[in-house]
């Protein structure tokens, strides 16, 4: 098994941290005189008392010295192991990553239990404890918000409004089916008298069963997502497992209360089944209240912009310590306020608060999760069992038959109201991602130790973890394979799949208003209409409806960008790399091997209005929204001036190539259409693309897959007169006093021999070298040969080409002697 | 409702059942709908049409109405438009959004999607030459993105652009210099939306019970 072997260095890392961390719990007990209150029984109580003893075996100032050295550790402690806990869970996540194959046969969660049962061996193996932090009012005020918060505000919310039917059926019936399911059947168990489990009674079984019966399948999701499974079922398990935490803690509640009652009659059951639906409406009520009042509030945000994403968690975090002070759903309450936000929120923050957001949400969750389950393989050693074949098994039996059953009869309900019923297949994959995970876990473990059976219940809940994590969060992903359970390709990204995916909705709302129906899609119109109409005047700062569409073509628009950013940026942060990047760039010039095809004209004629366009957009919508621009639009300046700088390399680059090739000097992406018929023109459009990695960028983003290109062999004699590494010397230190000039604007050293052309400094190093190159076009004749493209593409040219002064290319022309 | 007439109706029912794959209950509900619409005409005009509330604010609006009168939509084989329309015509372009039933075969499927594909494509190309032109897709792109009155003609003709960039990239590739992409054809039209689950997301739940008298006062 090639995963112990890449394991190994982690293991080493881990059991240096370990032994750190024992080393640190070792001297807790030495040197606290009592534990705090965190953690009762990280108090060993063998030797606790030996050590507790002789006070302080530290160098103690015996006199009033001034003590040069002192250990405060009780000052630091819980803080300071909280740390190295969290720190030892993110070094075993890292771990798995470092061999990628492993994370893909094995789900992330098994590695972390096992590393959880590798530090627990070890513990156990000094008689450590482990430290009892996950108590019930740490876990449920601090670790269970950022997971929730997670799932939720990741929720793909367009296909979970398609499904919310179906999820809600499948989380709050669903739920409700396993716990009382499962736990009269276990009830009936107990009274065989050969288990002896006789003592447990009706209401801690079905407590325990509502522990059990929230799943989990962070690994399920991992891999439907991975082997690019439909929507409707990736929806549906999503879905369930957040909802279904939220009804699980309900129910773990109400019956964490039922169970200290000593007998519980019809009224009871009325009232807690009244109480189940108010604290499920109480909590969503409350959650769409504080997703409202968060979105407006990011609305005055902009002057702010550093504590925006604070409003996020803040907001979030309030609703769920509210909704926990009122006893309503807290989870719902989080679920819903996330959900109701995200939309809004995002469109008001900037764009860097929107990504502050997604990462420390993401990355809090995460911690919460690997912090729960690496404790839960801790757990597993350190803790003395109570082991009960016969209720452990009976447990895992159950729980499988009852969620296997619940999907078949739930699904057979819900089939004939969905447009896409669930096959066969779908029903076994639901039912068999069914995995139990961290809350199931936490709750199990926070239960209240007036349960008398508390130990047998983390075990059995230990059991069923470990039991579907591992075997069935392994086999999933082969059996799903396997069973060829209906795929989707549901990323794609394209603009062509988002304008008909529109065309459907608008296609099938106006059918349905057609057939005077009132059902999804015409609801969803009017939701939207709706939506456009008052919500977003209310809640969003600069209110333009945009369609999706647009938001899709600048998210491409600005991928692209920032792709060039990165490029550009690579390689003229280092010297040396520059000049190995010419070099091998110049040498593949020499040897030529032609790896790129010459692009049609039409083709380059569409770059080139594309890329004019994008320019247009971008600045049309820097000065009316924000999501994706700085509030400063330094990020917009920025690419501006980048681009710029590699504009000019390539331009140096092929100013001394000849004239011919000169004659159709191009700017940044904008290959001419028209001179592509002569053969130095394709040439020139070659090694544009050859010369600026920013142009192969943009070509690689808009042809979405790398195709092989056409072998297509132009020599060009004029290329051997080339010497790279001459030019790249002068092109280096230009670079500099390029970028130093227009970042600073002030006037340049080099371009004060001419005033009006941009490229005529660049221009005279090169000629000094001997090499006969003919002026770099004016960009203004330029601007005129681009405005007749090829017939193909006439429509309007007008429309298109006289956008002179708006056009950033010439825009950037004149930006330049204003500088000066 | 004298017997012989249900009678009648009942055998065209069927007939029309058989032939568009609606149920019965589909399509005595359409049926009533279909009379409702054309104040118990035999035919509908695109008057009629205009007349529905709902489809107003619809940005597309135009493009469905015209697909219930192109003839191409009909089953034919015939290229041209009507000028109004009998049930018939209205149940077949309907029975374009049928949901799928259970149990198809993977031909069947693809039988479907292609149809429907062939639908969407049939209201791109206006001319029904074969090819989206490059104006035609403009024209839809901006008829999509006028309900939303930030964007200007501009985006919407830079994004359809872009969207035809992408078509002639993914279908054609590399294509010689000189070549001229001259539009979309269906084979290109199928090959860009390869992806998406057409057959799963284009479709009207056809409701067997009657709902149309409810809205009446409505319309």
């Amino acid at each position: 098994m090639g995963f112990l072997s890449s394991v190994k260095p982690v293991c080493i890392v881990l059991i240096s941290f370990a032994v750190l961390a024992l080393l640190s719990f070792g001297a807790n007990a030495e040197d606290s005189p009592k534990p705090t209150t965190t953690k009762p029984p990280a108090k060993p109580t063998e030797h606790g008392p030996i050590y507790t003893a002789p006070p302080q075996p530290l160098p103690e100032p015996e006199k009033s010295y001034l003590p040069l050295f002192t250990l405060n550790y009780p000052r630091v402690q819980i803080p300071f192991e909280i740390t190295l806990w969290v720190l030892l869970a993110s070094f075993a996540k890292i771990g798995f990553h470092v061999y990628h194959k492993i994370t893909i046969w094995v789900p992330e969660t098994c590695l972390l239990i096992s590393i959880g049962l590798i530090v627990g061996a070890i513990m156990h193996s000094v008689h450590e404890q482990p430290p009892a932090v996950l108590t019930s009012s740490v876990f449920f005020l601090y670790m269970l918000p950022p997971i929730v918060l997670d799932s939720a505000y990741f929720m793909p919310t367009q296909p979970f409004f398609e499904n919310v039917g179906t999820v809600l059926w499948f989380s709050i019936v669903g739920t409700l089916w396993n716990s009382i399911g499962v736990g009269i059947c276990l009830y009936g168990v107990c009274q065989i008298p050969a288990l002896g489990v006789q003592d447990i009674n009706l209401q801690e079984n079905l407590l325990f069963a509502s522990i059990i019966s929230a799943v989990d399948p962070v690994a399920v999701l991992a891999v439907f997502e991975d082997v690019n499974i439909n929507e409707q079922l990736y929806i549906v398990a999503f879905g369930e497992s957040l909802f279904n935490d939220a009804v699980t803690v309900v129910l773990y509640n109400l019956f964490n209360h039922v169970a200290e009652l000593p007998v519980v009659d019809a009224a009871d059951v009325f009232l807690g089944v009244l109480r189940f639906f108010l604290v499920g409406l109480g909590g969503m009520l409350f959650g769409l209240v504080f997703g409202f009042v968060a979105a407006f509030t990011t609305r005055f945000t902009r002057k702010v912009r550093e504590i925006e994403p604070l409003f996020i968690f803040m907001y979030s975090y309030l609703a769920y310590l509210l909704a926990e002070l009122l006893s309503i759903s807290s989870i719902m309450a989080i679920v819903t306020c996330a959900l109701t936000m995200k939309y809004y929120v995002e469109e008001n923050v900037s764009q860097r608060s929107c990504t502050t957001i997604r990462h420390v949400i993401k990355m809090l969750g995460t911690v919460s999760e690997t912090l729960i389950f690496f404790f839960l393989g801790v757990v597993t050693i350190t803790t003395d069992h109570e082991w009960n074949w016969g209720y452990i098994l009976f447990t895992i039996l159950f729980a499988q038959i009852w969620r296997g059953l619940g999907i078949v009869v739930l699904t057979q309900i819900i089939n004939p109201f969905r447009t896409i019923p669930f096959n066969f297949k779908d029903q076994f994959g639901l039912s068999y991602g069914g995995l139990r995970g961290a809350i199931t876990f936490a709750l199990a473990y926070t239960l209240p130790n007036t349960i008398i059976r508390k130990k047998l219940f983390i075990t059995a809940t230990i059991a069923i973890i470990i039991f579907t994590v591992f075997i069935q969060g392994i086999s999933i992903r082969p059996i799903i394979e396997l069973m060829n359970v209906r795929k989707t390709n549901w990323k794609l990204g394209t603009i062509n799949v988002e304008i008909h995916t529109r065309l459907m909705e608008h296609i099938t709302a106006g059918v349905e208003d057609l057939c005077g129906q009132w059902s999804h899609h015409s609801l969803k119109d009017k939701f939207m209409r709706f939506n456009n109409r008052f919500i977003r005047k209310i809640l969003i700062r600069d209110n333009r409806p945009e369609s999706s569409i647009v938001a899709l073509y600048k998210k491409l628009e600005l991928q692209n960008a920032m792709e060039v950013l990165d490029t550009i940026s690579g390689d003229i942060s280092a010297a040396p790399s520059l000049i190995s990047l010419h070099e091998e760039k110049a040498s593949n010039k020499s040897s030529f091997k032609p790896k790129r095809t010459f692009l049609a004209s039409d083709l380059t004629a569409m770059h080139e209005i594309l890329s004019k366009n994008m320019y247009k957009i971008r600045e049309r919508t820097m000065s009316y929204t924000n999501k994706h621009t700085l509030p400063n639009d330094s990020r917009a300046r920025e690419i501006l001036v980048r681009r710029h700088t590699s504009i000019r390399r390539s331009l140096r680059a092929r100013s001394f190539q000849g004239s011919e090739s000169a004659r159709s000097q191009k700017y940044f992406s904008l290959p001419l259409g028209q001179s592509l018929d002569t053969g130095y023109a394709t040439e020139s459009i070659r090694l544009n693309a050859d010369g600026d990695p920013a142009l192969e960028l943009h070509n690689r983003s808009v042809r979405p897959k790398p195709r092989p290109r056409s072998k297509q062999p132009r020599f060009s004699t004029t290329r051997a007169r080339l010497d790279p590494l001459q030019e790249l010397h002068s092109t280096v230190n230009m670079e500099d006093e390029v970028r130093a000039e227009e970042s600073s604007h002030r006037p340049s050293r080099q371009s004060s021999s001419s005033s009006n052309s941009r490229s005529r400094a660049p221009l005279q190093r090169h000629s000094s070298l001997g090499t006969p190159s003919v002026g770099e076009d004016d960009p203004e004749g330029d601007e005129q040969q681009l405005e007749s493209p090829p017939p193909a593409w006439t429509p309007e040219p007008p429309d298109r080409g006289s956008g002179g002064p708006r056009n950033p290319l010439l825009r950037r022309a004149q930006w330049k002697p204003q500088d000066k | 409702m004298g017997s012989s007439q249900s009678a009648q109706e009942e055998q065209e029912y069927r007939a029309l059942a058989e032939r568009t794959g609606f149920s019965l209950d589909q399509i005595r509900n359409l049926h009533k709908r279909f009379k409702h619409l054309s104040h118990d005409e035999e035919t509908l005009r695109k008057e009629d049409f205009d007349e529905i509330s709902d489809l107003t604010p619809n940005p597309i609006r135009s493009q469905i109405i015209d697909a219930f009168f192109d003839k191409r939509n009909f089953g034919g084989n015939e290229v041209g438009r009507v000028q109004e329309i009998g049930f018939r015509e209205f149940l077949t372009v309907m029975s374009h959004f049928r949901p799928l039933r259970q149990n198809l075969t993977e031909e069947g499927i693809e039988r479907i999607r292609r149809e429907k594909l062939r639908f969407l494509f049939n209201m791109h190309d206006k001319d029904s030459d074969g090819t989206i032109t490059l104006d035609e897709y403009r024209s839809v792109v901006e008829e999509l993105l006028s309900s939303s009155a930030a964007i200007e003609i501009e985006t919407a003709t830079a994004i359809a652009d872009a969207a035809m960039l992408e078509v002639a990239s993914v279908t054609v590739g590399e294509m010689a210099p000189g070549q001229v992409y001259e539009g979309i054809t269906f084979e290109h039209f199928l090959e860009i939306l390869k992806g998406v689950e057409i057959e799963a997301k284009m479709h009207v739940r056809f409701l067997n019970v009657d709902t149309t008298t409810v809205r009446c006062g409505k319309l």
